[in-house]
């Protein structure tokens, strides 16, 4: 999967660089970089959980352990952005001015859903030179429920229950569908996910996700929305 | 700067060389110009942001140089992929219309989402169903839904299902050449009298003419049900120009598999649950051999009355029942040859 590589030399996704003369060579100035992380959001009936880790890497460097991937966007709407992180915060400006000026002009919050369909049209608007970013949104919509708006990095989006992007999501989602989505097993009890038990969730998933992925680590960083606001937490993971 | 920038204090680009405002160049995408209402139906509805570089622009201007790279690339490379893949159907008969398609949408190796709606409705007796990119096809999709809706309140009626074909390939035909993938079924029932124009009987398979409607609405078409101006319509949009009336149109990966099922089992004289299950069943199969179709199978059926959207199956329970149905058929040969040979 392209995550894997750094940004000098992708010479499409999965191919090793070839160690022997091949002729010339033309190395291109390449406007992205991938610096790691991993997003994940769960949406409970009365609560939603943002999560992500801290690491901020690039190649075999750590640039920061204290780079959190979750924004606050309203108090009912948190954004998680993971890829390249130039783009997230330029990105994550962006919108922030947007919903400043939707406050201004027409006197309420964005709700979840619009400020979903808005970063759709952001996101599009640049499909020629996308924003590398994959953005998972978490929030409570309009009925006060739990609401998970998942994007691809042009725009594609859509709602769902639970959702993990950045460089571990591979790795994670499948744990998702098991034990959220009680997909792939016969025979259990559909039990409705509670709000200690989608926080414990994460935080075993995150443990599980920094072993085996390099870009994921350091520490981890919760964000959980409820009707009475957001609360935060930051739970320490593995830093090597 | 990066904050006037945001804030949208930009002077007018100084040369302004097409009249396609999505082709400037621009760094800020707030879209403040774009919040007023499109005021006219052609060109891009949306405010795109085309990279400067010097192949950035499709039309081969007047600013000629004379060494033009080989790799004539609009974008820039991208280091992720988009989601692909699919198998969607869409076919006319007496009881109206079915459109089908799968839920799986895959990016790369990996399946992004196991639960995609690929079959959206635009209005109440219009359905679409998109393969190809993602998130060019919701795009497209919602602009197309905007610019009929527009064209609804400004006329006073709807906009025809030909007409509306017309218009998204219209509106796509600045990208073409670019990396805009989109690939949509129009599947809907055209109310009698549909809007406009004249149109050419070429055999089963009509093609749309750009014959103009000059004011020959004296001559809208009696309520003839194989007319391909009223009743039951398919017709196939594409970002690279095509656009294409017929009875079956299937599109996707996944289209060779569907295609050899409803070419085998259709007719025009099916019932309305003969026609439901040939649909699931050409998706079914196309799901079992393309890799990039699976999970679920969508169903929607469009009459005189409007669509219907059918519940959603999970095709592994179809593979199951499928396993299920061969052994009890293998079973009772068996039995039968058994009683025979004795």
């Amino acid at each position: 999967v392209s995550e894997m590589l750094s940004a000098q030399g992708f010479g499409g996704p999965g191919k090793m660089k070839e160690y022997h003369y091949a002729g010339a060579v033309e190395n291109r100035f390449s406007p992205y970089a991938f610096n790691g992380g991993t997003v994940l959001a769960v949406a409970g009936e009365d609560f939603a959980v943002v999560a992500s880790d801290t690491r901020l890497s690039e190649g075999y460097s750590i640039h920061s352990r204290d780079s959190p991937k979750c924004y606050k966007l309203t108090d009912t709407t948190v954004i998680g952005c993971s890829g390249f992180h130039g783009d997230c915060l330029t990105l994550t400006k962006i919108i922030d001015a947007r919903l400043k000026m939707y406050k201004h002009s027409n006197n309420k919050t964005m709700t979840s859903g619009a400020i979903a369909a808005m970063l759709s049209t952001i996101l599009y608007s640049r499909r020629f030179f996308p924003y590398y970013v994959y953005n998972i949104i978490g929030g409570l919509d309009e009925e006060g429920k739990g609401a998970v708006y998942s994007f691809d990095p042009v725009g594609s989006y859509q709602r769902d229950t639970y959702k993990a992007g950045g460089s571990a999501s591979a790795m994670l989602q499948p744990l998702l569908d098991n034990q959220i989505g009680f997909k792939n097993m016969e025979g259990v009890q559909h039990l409705p996910l509670t709000q200690e038990k989608a926080v414990q969730l994460v935080k075993d998933v995150f443990i599980s996700a920094a072993e085996r992925d390099v870009y994921t680590g350091d520490a981890l960083r919760v964000c959980v929305i409820t009707k009475d606001g957001i609360n935060e937490q930051t739970i320490p993971l593995r830093k090597d | 700067m990066a904050l006037e920038d945001i804030c949208c204090f930009k002077d007018k680009p100084a040369q302004q060389l097409f009249p396609f405002p999505a082709l400037e160049t621009d760094y800020h995408n707030l879209e403040l110009e774009r919040l007023k209402t499109s005021q006219t139906n052609w060109g891009d509805p949306q405010h795109i942001f085309i990279p400067p570089f010097p192949q950035a622009t499709p039309f081969i201007s007047r600013r000629t140089s004379r060494f033009r790279p080989p790799n004539h690339a609009l974008t820039v490379q991208r280091p992720f992929p988009l989601s692909h893949g699919t198998t969607t159907l869409g076919f006319i008969f007496q009881g109206g219309v079915i459109a089908a398609a799968d839920t799986r949408a895959s990016a790369g190796g990996l399946v992004a989402c196991p639960a995609v709606h690929k079959i959206t409705p635009i209005h109440s007796h219009l359905v679409v169903t998109s393969s190809g990119s993602g998130a060019d096809c919701m795009l497209w999709e919602r602009i197309l839904i905007r610019e009929i809706r527009l064209y609804e309140l400004r006329h006073k009626r709807r906009l025809s299902i030909r007409a509306s074909a017309k218009l998204l390939s219209f509106m796509l035909h600045p990208f073409k050449g670019t990396d805009v993938c989109v690939a949509l079924t129009l599947c809907g029932w055209e109310k009698e009298g549909g809007s406009s124009g004249l149109v050419h009987n070429f055999g089963n398979q009509s093609l749309v003419t750009d014959v103009s409607s000059s004011g020959t609405a004296g001559n809208t078409s009696a309520a003839d049900p194989l007319s391909p101006n009223s009743g039951p319509q398919v017709i196939y949009v594409c970002s690279d120009g095509a656009r294409l009336q017929g009875d079956i149109i299937s599109v996707g990966s996944g289209s060779p598999y569907a295609y050899g099922v409803l070419d085998g089992g259709l007719s025009w004289g099916l019932s309305k649950e003969e026609a439901i299950s040939l649909a699931r069943e050409a998706v079914f199969r196309a799901t079992h051999r393309d890799a990039y179709s699976g999970n679920n199978v969508d169903l929607f059926h469009i009459d005189a009355q409007g669509w219907i959207q059918r519940p959603r199956e999970d095709l592994k329970e179809e593979y199951y029942r499928e396993l299920e149905r061969r052994s009890k058929r293998r079973r009772e040969k068996k039995k039968r040859d058994t009683i025979e040979s004795s």
